[in-house]
């Protein structure tokens, strides 16, 4: 059936091209041999044979143990779709190895993130658009009490107060330009490396990494000054700033 | 279109429904067609404080059940021909009240009237949730102590996230402080916070402060807003309270310890 809007529309469209972020689960191959790996893989899947079911499946050169190695990519798209799994592409390995995955049917992909770039970039890459940084989260009104407010994988920046019984916590650092009474959690993914800063310090728990310093603990001299918050051998530092 | 108004607060007795009654009064006084809602279903007072109790037939369940017209319901104010009251029912409980039914009765209401003011019950259950829901103004009624400060702070926050202007991403709730049973002198012997510690914390627009008064009681027992006891300190507050809702701008009073006069001085006044 057509995708049409509205009926008297005499051409309507039928799709449209969007770039989009979508999670693969990667195939980390250490060897070349092939048929060694069928059989691991064979028993591996067997545990959890629905939770592979059909899944798309990226294949990465990064950690070969011999980056050389000529590997048959017609045979191990084999092995894969035996086991109900869609190759869907490979990552990483030289241009004898894509020109060979091509050959098999498979695309060139770019890992997002590259933990052990083996092949590290020749060429500086193109100026590309300026990096925005989506996670991060700038709250303009008051966080009053009972209101909690989470960032994910960003920093949070508050420029008015954070009230007694609000919840401020944040994967990143914490910003607060007003007055903190309430609590701050930075890191709460175990960054230990984020910190809060504050303006006037006056929180009911403060915690960076899951080290955290409750109110009473919190000496009087800092209490009503700019802060920051920071850890430092595993221990909470609360340094007038 | 009406402007819709809660009184609110988050915990109880710090004066929602004086304030409500006193509000609705100064309003209709100045010539705005006005109706007052209790939203306290169960526990009703509103009528009380207004005087109208033996004059209840109908009230706002009936309304939302479709078991009695709206014009029905509304109790027109014996003082002030532009004031109506629409009492709550006190043989229902507050799940009584559906989203919807709220929705239609104040839709309705806005019809005919300038200002609605919705007499929030305490806490923040259904009863509260739905008397400001609909809400364009906000009165944060609150004591000057720090139980009633956290409570008006945890209304706001409520305010600027469940209301269906937060809902619908439009211009938020406009918030307004309500000081009441303020004593200076209390607040000179650090017995009670002051109007800087209690904005220290909200940091709210302040509408007035209602100073502790023996008229606001009295007020209540007979039946009378204490907005139309105009020789009373809580009286005058109130009516600057509405001045000042209404654009005016007059000076906050009842604030500072008053200096004796020469006559209360003498005569011990």
């Amino acid at each position: 059936m057509p995708a049409t809007h509205s009926e008297s529309a005499e051409f309507s469209q039928t799709f449209e091209i969007k770039s989009g972020v979508v999670n693969l689960p990667i195939l980390r191959l250490l060897t070349a041999d092939v048929e060694k790996l069928s059989s691991q893989l064979r028993l591996k899947i067997s545990q959890a044979p629905d939770f592979f079911r059909h899944a798309p499946m990226a294949i990465d050169l990064h950690n070969l143990v011999d980056p050389n190695a000529e590997i048959d990519f017609a045979s191990l798209v084999r092995v894969l779709r035996n086991c109900d799994l869609v190759p869907v592409g490979i990552c990483g390995g030289f241009e004898k190895h894509q020109q060979a995955a091509q050959a098999a049917g498979l695309s060139s992909l770019t890992l997002a993130r590259q933990e052990s770039p083996q092949q590290p970039q020749a060429t500086p890459s193109k100026p590309k658009v300026p990096p925005e940084d989506v996670h991060s989260r700038i709250i303009e009104q008051p966080v009053r009490s009972g209101q909690r407010i989470y960032v994910p994988g960003g920093d949070l920046v508050v420029m008015s107060q954070v009230s007694p019984g609000a919840e401020i916590m944040a994967d990143g650092n914490i910003h607060v330009y007003g007055s903190l009474r309430g609590r701050a959690l930075a890191g709460v993914q175990g960054n230990l490396g984020c910190r809060i800063f504050c303006q006037d310090l006056q929180a009911e728990l403060v915690s960076v990494g899951g080290h955290y310093r409750i109110s009473e603990n919190i000496d009087d001299s800092l209490r009503g000054v700019p802060v920051q918050i920071f850890l430092l051998d595993q221990s909470l530092i609360i340094e007038r700033i | 279109m009406a402007r819709i108004i809660v009184v609110t607060s988050g915990k109880g007795g710090v004066g929602k429904t004086t304030t409500s009654a006193a509000i609705s009064m100064g309003l209709a006084l100045k010539g705005y067609r006005t109706a007052v809602i209790d939203f306290d279903v169960g526990l009703r007072n509103l009528d009380l404080i207004m005087g109208c109790e033996r004059r209840v037939v109908y009230d706002f369940v009936n309304v939302i059940n479709g078991e009695a017209a709206l014009n029905q319901a509304l109790i027109k104010d014996k003082r002030c021909d532009k004031l109506f009251i629409l009492p709550a029912s006190q043989t229902r409980d507050k799940d009584s009240l559906t989203s919807e039914g709220v929705g239609k009765v104040l839709g309705d209401l806005s019809k005919d009237f300038d200002y609605i003011v919705c007499d929030s019950p305490a806490g923040i259950e259904r009863g509260a949730m739905l008397a400001m829901y609909y809400a364009d103004d906000a009165i944060v009624v609150t004591n000057p102590e720090v139980s009633s400060v956290r409570d008006s702070d945890r209304m706001l926050g409520i305010l600027a996230s469940k209301s269906r202007r937060a809902e619908r991403g439009e211009e938020p709730i406009k918030e307004y402080l309500l000081l009441t049973r303020y004593s200076p002198h209390r607040v000179k012997l650090g017995e009670m916070l002051s109007v800087e510690d209690v904005q220290d914390i909200l940091s709210l627009h302040l509408l007035g402060v209602i100073p502790e008064s023996k008229a606001v009681l009295n007020a209540s027992n007979s039946g009378v807003p204490v907005i139309l006891d105009e020789k009373s300190d809580a009286g005058q507050a109130f009516s600057d309270v509405v001045r000042r809702y209404l654009g005016e701008d007059v000076t906050h009073r009842f604030i500072e310890l008053e200096k004796k006069s020469l006559f209360g001085r003498l005569f011990g006044g």
